[in-house]
């Protein structure tokens, strides 16, 4: 595996796979693991076991549901929808994620701005 | 999260079917994995990996799904105790002793903190109980006579004071069976108490059914009603539920019952410790008890915030205008320094204190005893399975885990002992609980409680921590390659262990001589109450209460009763005398060791009253008979039916009242015998006897004076029939019934006692502290023996080697037999010392509970010194007997 994958930050493996349910419907374990490798453009190191204590975290809140079914190439699997409880649990830390991500962005970027002042005196110069 | 909490606790439960969902749940995800490889190009084996690589491991997924779904630690727990179950049932031999051994002591400690919780701890069954103070002069040797006082004495009082809500009291000198209630043509004796009428408002009872006194229930001629006990209402009147209303005839009197006492509520067990009170009547106190001088009680209740001290203050304030009888104003301030209030705890069960504290101990004791024996058998065990866990830690198993595993097992011991001991405790606390007899407080209302629950619970917890610790932090301190390579025999391990478990056993032996120390002592204590000169012969004497009617219409000055009473009790007598067996009968109006009174102190005339307060003898009106009836030796002559109203008034004193007034009067012969006493009639009283002292307020107390009138002579109130015989006094029970029924067939069938119960009533709660602490001493001797045993018997199986070898270098079989014996012994030796010197050190504790004993009696440790070495020689010769008996051939072979 190349060293350059990210490790997942504690809760935000919940959040994908929140994620993916709300935009696919439907899915099984395997089919919801393969999903977030595709979409995070395999930069994720995602150790694909622990998706199955990431649904049955969600599923004893309640905010996934589950069912067993047949899958599209005919094999018996169980299959994870969100729940109307999960989409409004997954609107709010949607909003909630956001606003983190962009208060992170604007500190590391004002963290950038000594670094930028010499070269504004270097141009008056 | 409350919702994700249940969810886990759930999925606690439905283990099996969530892991067969994921079990499937992982295999289709593997199926996929594997296809979608296959579909890639990859080779069959190569998919199957890849795939797996991917899950990062079926077992990790597992672990974590289930981390994640239910409650690990809690798992895990579980395990450790299926796996404790199922060790325990697979080694009886070893579970079996340990149950008992816990369930012995356990039971004993939780049996005995119910006696302690609701003799001392627990408030009284009142509600704010600590405002209730019972009001009484400086403890004397008169007893509850001295603790009176009378109606205007107590209106004064009750008027005067600031610092009470009220006072109430009761009448304090009615006997046993002063009712007689007819039913059904049927008369049936039994007991009540009267009250003054705001008695329960004061303490707050509040009626099982109907209502309780009113102040008009308690005024001169107001119309007679009762209230019944619990007891009484179900025993007698089968729990009628429409008894409320309805009239009993009672003392040819009828009676309205207004209501039916809580079953918390025994008068007995709160104020009169081993009698039965059946119900409760008020008493009329404005009427003729006025003129009775000291008759009732004083219980007061404090107002919220008034501490101890102030309302001790108002009282001494109030004393010295408290008249005995207002109508005699010198009689006024005599109770100085007499009205003292003490927290009706303290007074009710105050001096049990002590004894309740060694008996705390003596438990205490038990349950280290006993966690010492199970540390012995665990650390036996443990060391058995020294090799296990080594395997186990070996496998990677943590210490803690260890560890953690060995403290539930003895958590797993604790709470099966505990759970016995429960049972243990619940039986020997309804027995408590029905000794009717023995003279505590409270103890009818014992019970397996709330408290008691949480106690078993606590000491379970503290047992299996002590117990469980030792042999745990063994193993874990063990070194992992010494386990595994100790064969057992003579390594240095085995030293060690030996070492510790010689302490273990001289603990267990010093323990063991402390409690044995302890009920010598009590028991020898006991022995010597037993000898006390009562100065009455109990055996072979009964009473009964007799019952008569003196009644004589318009009577005014009272001397017609007295002369028709007089016939009576002559008839009584006679009659009861003829009757094969008997020897004499008498009659008194009270008996030693029942309830007393007095009437002040007659001293000689012209002598000055010596200053401070004295004990007045306590006053019995007899017949001519009583005092030979009771055995009780007369110098003079007895008093006789001629001593009429209008002869001489006579009495006969005791010894040391005479004695006393001999000290007065400087008589010329120093002799009270032939003297008058100046009683404030023109007469005055003529000594004509003196009788021996009599233990009147109880078998241990000094005895105080007594004062004899004749009843021809003196009002008496009651008639307790004595009678002496050469026969078991039970076998004459009917016939002396019959005798008194042909006189007066009104006499209901009142129970005829044995002087010897009064003496036993009397003596009960030292007979019982006595015997508990002495079965707490025999259980204590008897765990230590089983320790010793075990430790010796499990020093010679380890030994087994060291003695084949031995023995086959000549060693005889007694020297072998005596080498361990002298081992024993020299641990015993050792046990015993550290007991007497802890035991010298604590006696101080038990010296106030000793009779007549010295808490260093020498007879009591050599005893106990002896008896402790023989147990020790006795549990110490059978593993010598069988370490004698070692084959040397075979023991060389093993291992």
């Amino acid at each position: 595996m190349p060293p350059s994958k990210l490790d997942l930050l504690q809760g935000t493996l919940d959040l994908m796979v929140l994620k993916t349910l709300s935009a696919m419907g439907a899915m099984h374990g395997y089919g919801i693991a393969r999903r977030i490798e595709q979409v995070s453009g395999n930069e994720v190191l995602l150790n694909q076991g622990t998706i199955y204590a990431s649904l049955v975290r969600l599923e004893q809140r309640g905010w996934i549901a589950s069912n067993w079914g047949v899958s599209g190439n005919n094999r018996k699997a169980k299959f994870y929808a969100i729940t109307a409880a999960g989409r409004r649990h997954f609107e709010e830390d949607t909003i909630y994620w956001r606003r983190l991500t962009g208060v992170m962005d604007r500190v590391l970027d004002l963290n950038d701005e000594p670094n930028v002042l010499p070269g504004v005196e270097g141009e008056t110069a | 999260m409350m919702r994700r909490g249940f969810e886990r606790v759930r999925a606690f439960f439905g283990k099996r079917r969530r892991d067969a969902d994921l079990e499937a749940e992982l295999a289709a995800h593997i199926d996929f994995a594997i296809e979608e490889n296959l579909a890639r190009g990859l080779s069959p084996e190569e998919a199957r990996r890849e795939a797996l690589a991917r899950l990062g491991g079926m077992q990790q997924a597992r672990e974590k799904h289930r981390e994640a779904r239910g409650l690990v630690k809690l798992d895990i727990f579980m395990r450790d105790l299926r796996y404790t179950f199922r060790t325990l049932r697979n080694d009886p031999g070893f579970t079996i002793p340990a149950v008992l051994i816990l369930a012995l002591g356990i039971g004993a400690n939780v049996a005995v903190f119910s006696v302690v919780n609701t003799l001392l701890l627990r408030p009284l069954p009142f509600p704010e109980a600590q405002q209730l103070v019972w009001i009484a002069p400086p403890p004397t040797k008169c007893g509850l006579s001295c603790a009176t006082y009378s109606t205007d004495a107590y209106d004064e009082f009750r008027a005067g004071t600031r610092s009470f809500q009220d006072v109430t009291g009761y009448f304090a000198f009615s006997g046993p069976e002063n009712l007689s209630l007819t039913r059904n043509g049927e008369i049936i004796p039994a007991t009540s108490i009267d009250v003054v009428a705001n008695f329960f408002q004061v303490l707050g009872v509040r009626p099982a059914m109907g209502r309780l006194f009113k102040p008009e229930d308690g005024i001169n001629g107001a119309p007679p009603v009762i209230v019944l006990s619990d007891a009484w209402w179900r025993r007698q009147f089968n729990a009628d539920p429409n008894i409320v209303g309805t009239t009993l005839d009672i003392n040819h009197q009828t009676v309205t019952v207004i209501g039916v006492l809580p079953p918390s509520f025994d008068f007995g067990a709160v104020f009169a410790p081993g009698t039965k009170v059946d119900a409760i009547t008020p008493i009329a106190l404005y009427g003729a008890p006025r003129d009775w001088g000291n008759i009732i009680t004083m219980i007061g209740r404090m107002k919220p915030g008034v501490s101890l001290a102030q309302a001790q203050q108002d009282a001494a304030a109030v004393a010295p205008r408290m008249c005995w009888n207002n109508k005699y104003p010198q009689s006024c301030g005599q109770y100085k320094g007499q009205v003292v209030p003490v927290q009706l705890k303290d007074y009710i069960s105050g001096r049990l204190r002590r004894s309740l504290i060694v008996l705390w101990s003596a438990v205490g004791m038990i349950l280290l005893i006993a966690c010492v024996n199970l540390s012995n058998l665990l650390l036996a065990r443990s060391t058995a399975r020294s090799k296990e866990f080594a395997m186990r830690a070996a496998l990677g198993a943590s210490r803690a885990r260890i560890v953690g595993q060995l403290l539930t097992e003895s958590l797993a011991l604790a709470v099966l002992g505990a759970t016995a001991g429960l049972g243990l405790a619940w039986m020997l606390l309804y027995w408590l609980a029905h000794q009717n007899s023995v003279a505590l407080p409270l103890l009818s209302t014992l019970r397996v409680d709330g408290a008691a629950l949480a106690w078993t619970v606590l000491i379970a917890v503290v047992a299996a921590v002590l117990f469980g610790l030792a042999p745990g932090l063994r193993t874990a301190a063990g070194n992992l390659h010494e386990s595994l390579k100790d064969t057992g025999a003579g390594s240095g391990q085995g030293r060690k262990h030996e070492r510790f478990r010689s302490v273990l056993v001289v603990t267990e032996v010093a323990l063991a001589s402390v409690l044995l120390v302890s009920a010598g002592l009590l028991l020898r204590s006991f022995l010597h109450v037993l000898d006390v000169d009562l100065g009455f012969e109990p055996t072979r004497a009964a009473a009964i209460n007799a019952v008569y009617d003196d009644s004589v219409p318009g009577d005014k000055t009272g001397d017609l009763t007295e002369r028709k009473r007089a016939v009576i009790f002559q008839q009584m007598i006679a009659r009861v005398e003829s009757i094969p067996g008997v020897q004499a009968a008498g009659i008194s109006d009270y008996l030693p060791l029942g309830q007393n009174r007095s009437w002040g102190t007659p001293l000689p005339k012209g002598v000055t009253p010596p200053k401070g307060n004295i004990a007045g003898p306590l006053v019995y009106v007899v017949s001519p008979g009583f005092l030979r009836a009771m055995g009780t030796g007369v110098r003079g002559r007895d008093v006789s039916w001629n001593d009429g109203l209008h002869s001489d008034h006579v009495v006969i004193i005791s010894e040391s009242y005479a004695r006393f007034l001999a000290g007065l009067a400087k008589w010329p012969n120093g002799d009270a015998l032939g003297q008058i006493l100046d009683n404030g009639s023109p007469g005055g009283l003529h000594v004509i006897g003196i009788a021996d002292d009599v233990r009147e307020e109880s078998t241990e107390s000094d005895t105080g004076w007594q004062i004899y009138y004749p009843v021809t002579q003196q009002n008496s109130n009651a008639a307790e029939l004595v009678i002496r015989s050469s026969l078991p006094p039970a076998t004459l029970a009917n016939s002396v019934l019959m005798a008194l029924r042909s006189l007066n067939p009104k006499q209901p069938a009142s129970e005829f006692r044995p002087l010897q119960t009064f003496v036993d009533h009397a003596n009960s709660p030292r007979r019982f502290f006595m015997l508990m602490v002495a079965s707490f001493a025999g259980l204590g001797l008897l765990l230590a023996a089983v320790g010793i045993y075990g430790v010796i018997s499990y020093t010679v199986t380890r030994q087994t080697q060291e003695i084949g070898i031995r023995m086959a270098l000549g060693a005889t079989m007694g020297r072998v037999q005596r080498d361990v014996l002298s081992g024993t012994l020299r641990l015993a030796v050792v046990g015993i010392a550290l007991g007497a010197g802890v035991s010298l050190a604590a006696a101080k504790l038990i010296a106030s509970l000793l009779f007549a004993t010295s808490p260093w009696d020498g007879v009591t440790y050599v005893a106990v010194a002896l008896a402790l070495l023989i147990v020790a020689a006795v549990a110490g010769y059978l593993p010598a007997r069988r370490a004698s008996r070692i084959d040397p051939m075979v023991a060389l072979r093993a291992n």
